[in-house]
């Protein structure tokens, strides 16, 4: 018979197992990757145009291309997500508007980064031609900033509610309007929060593929306009493997995103710890 | 005068503030507008019902029939859901739970940089590691299968019920456990009887956003599946996800073509599943008063 002792000892066991599996997963992808990566990776795979379809030479191109396209899904989503934040915490109360907000926020989420794909490839490839080059680094940027858009929001609305109502208060009673109090009180204080999530979604942006896999080019291409076509690291990695070019320079740009992830992510938390501490004082 | 001018400024802003409020609400809108309007002819020349149980997918004899993908999709789901909802639920039990602070400052991080890898490289990783694994250990011709995929996403969809379930275990009172300690029940008696019981609503939410990850992830999917049109039967064999049909097929699909417009219902079924699948449980976290994932 198994005593209560022993079922408890069992229990422990097996958590603490599942937490050691987990972090077995992420040591082997990430050892795996940095050890194959690390076989192609240098100055002249990072700062050299491919050559012989992606066989020689380096990723310089694919770089350029996430680096803007990724700029560009920032420079759009950001503001937009700033102001919606700032509309939902401070200028409406909650009520049947901001429930659709929210739910249409969320369901954005959720959507399947393909099913983006393919509304980017008709509104910006079909409809907006003219306009966006059809498939240029403009068009997956804008794609891109659809995917974002609710991450920034959240975030930015999660940081401006934390800003102390007593200061938003000291301010009134100073006779600050409400646009100044929003601009000098509620901005600044949830300043750290936003920076943070807008570094974050940088992040999932560069890691993003299925969206902009029709808008992006399959040869190196050297990014001249946002209204011409450029490559991706991401899309690259995928042609290099589905095709089956070369899985050594795929698992190079592997690397290179993952650092780019990490830097970001760590960049994130040092920001968001910096501006904190310097509020304090 | 000053009051007014004020007044209107204050005014302005709200109503632009109001605008950019909406554009989320706007592009989800648009979204669903252009993929039903890309997608709906195809039930002209096919009944919704032949196309989405219709065993055979051809495009060069204008034949369109969903069952095999549909199949793909919901087998490595399942697959996927078996193996992280138990190693979910267990880690998350154990960082709310047991963890001493050491642990949990160990596998927190862990699991944020688990989400925060591209789906690209964990496809990249699953073809070369996984399937090349498959291939040796069940000595089959290709270890390009179902168990494959299951086994990608089941990593890919475990921070998710993972960061979830562990607030919703958080969640639960102090007081219900010390009462439950008090009547002398053990550490695996509480956890079992008063703790995952209190924290199941959001544990499914968990659940239910990871199965909606799972059902969308197109890359990861796409490298370790064999991409072959038919129905699997069994855990080793090839298949197609809905995902990876239309990645695959976009390109040589001419724009109004029937073929163009079969992937188009493919991804209103794609987003239906997912928009009910994601009100559910955002329905779920909003009454617990769980922070959202």
């Amino acid at each position: 018979m198994i005593t209560a002792n022993t079922a408890d000892r069992l229990l422990k066991i097996l958590l603490w197992a599942s937490a050691f599996a987990i972090i077995l997963v992420l040591f082997s992808i990430m050892g795996y990757v940095f050890l194959m990566g690390a076989g192609v990776m240098n100055l002249e795979f990072i700062f050299t145009t491919a050559k012989n379809n992606w066989k020689e030479g380096g990723i310089i191109t694919a770089i350029e291309g996430t680096l803007i396209v990724v700029s560009i899904a920032v420079l759009f989503a950001a503001p937009i997500g700033i102001g919606a934040a700032i509309y939902l915490a401070e200028f409406t109360r909650e009520g049947k508007t901001t429930k659709i907000i929210r739910l249409a926020a969320d369901s954005l989420n959720a959507i399947p980064s393909i099913v983006f794909g393919l509304f980017g490839l008709t509104l910006f490839i079909h409809y907006l031609k003219d306009y966006t080059g059809g498939a240029s680094l403009l068009s997956a940027g804008l794609t891109l900033s659809f995917m974002i858009l609710p991450t920034i929001m959240r975030t930015s609305e999660v940081s401006i509610r934390t800003v102390p109502l007593q200061e938003k208060m000291g301010s009134y009673a100073l006779g600050a309007t409400k646009l100044q109090t929003v601009k000098n009180i509620v901005i600044p204080g949830a300043l750290p929060g936003i920076f943070t999530g807008i570094i974050l979604s940088l992040g999932r942006a560069a890691g993003e593929t299925a969206p902009i896999v029709f808008m992006t080019a399959l040869n190196p291409i050297t990014p001249s306009s946002i209204f011409r076509g450029g490559n991706a690291l991401t899309t690259t990695l995928y042609y290099l493997t589905s095709e089956g070019i070369s899985i050594n320079r795929a698992f190079g740009i592997a690397l290179t995103l993952i650092l780019i992830v990490l830097t970001l992510n760590y960049s994130a938390r040092f920001v968001n710890n910096y501006l904190t501490r310097n509020q304090r004082r | 005068m000053i009051g007014k001018k004020q007044f209107n400024a204050e005014a302005i802003a709200k109503r632009t503030l109001f605008l950019f409020a909406i554009t989320g609400a706007l592009i989800l809108f648009l979204i669903v507008v252009f993929i039903f309007k890309e997608g709906l002819p195809i039930f002209n020349q096919i009944n919704p019902v032949d196309f989405m149980l219709g065993g055979e997918w051809s495009p060069s004899k204008d034949v369109y029939g969903a069952l095999p993908f549909i199949a793909a999709t919901i087998l490595i789901t399942a697959g996927a859901l078996m193996i992280a909802v138990p190693l979910g639920i267990s880690c998350s039990v154990f960082l709310a739970e047991i963890a001493p602070k050491w642990a949990r400052e160990l596998v927190r991080p862990a699991i944020e940089l688990l989400a925060g890898i591209p789906s690209i490289v964990y496809g990249l990783f699953a073809l070369v590691v996984i399937v090349n694994t498959i291939e040796v250990s069940f000595d089959v011709p290709t270890g390009e299968s179902i168990l494959a995929g299951s086994l990608i996403l089941a990593i890919m969809i475990l921070p998710i019920i993972i960061s979830i379930s562990q607030d919703s275990i958080e969640a639960v009172p102090r007081a219900y456990k010390e009462g439950s300690y008090a009547m002398g029940a053990t550490d695996t008696q509480t956890i079992t009887r008063i703790v995952i019981p209190t924290a199941t609503p959001g544990i499914v939410a968990g659940i239910i956003l990871g199965m909606g990850r799972a059902i969308g992830e197109t890359m990861a999917v796409v490298l370790v599946l064999g991409n072959v049109e038919k129905i699997p039967t069994n855990l080793l064999d090839q298949g197609e996800a809905l995902t990876s049909v239309i990645l695959l097929e976009m390109g040589e699909a001419a724009v109004g073509s029937p073929h163009y417009n079969a992937l188009f219902a493919l991804s209103m079924i794609l987003f239906m599943i997912v928009f009910s699948l994601s009100s559910i449980s955002n329905h779920i976290i909003a009454k617990r008063g769980l922070r959202p994932g």
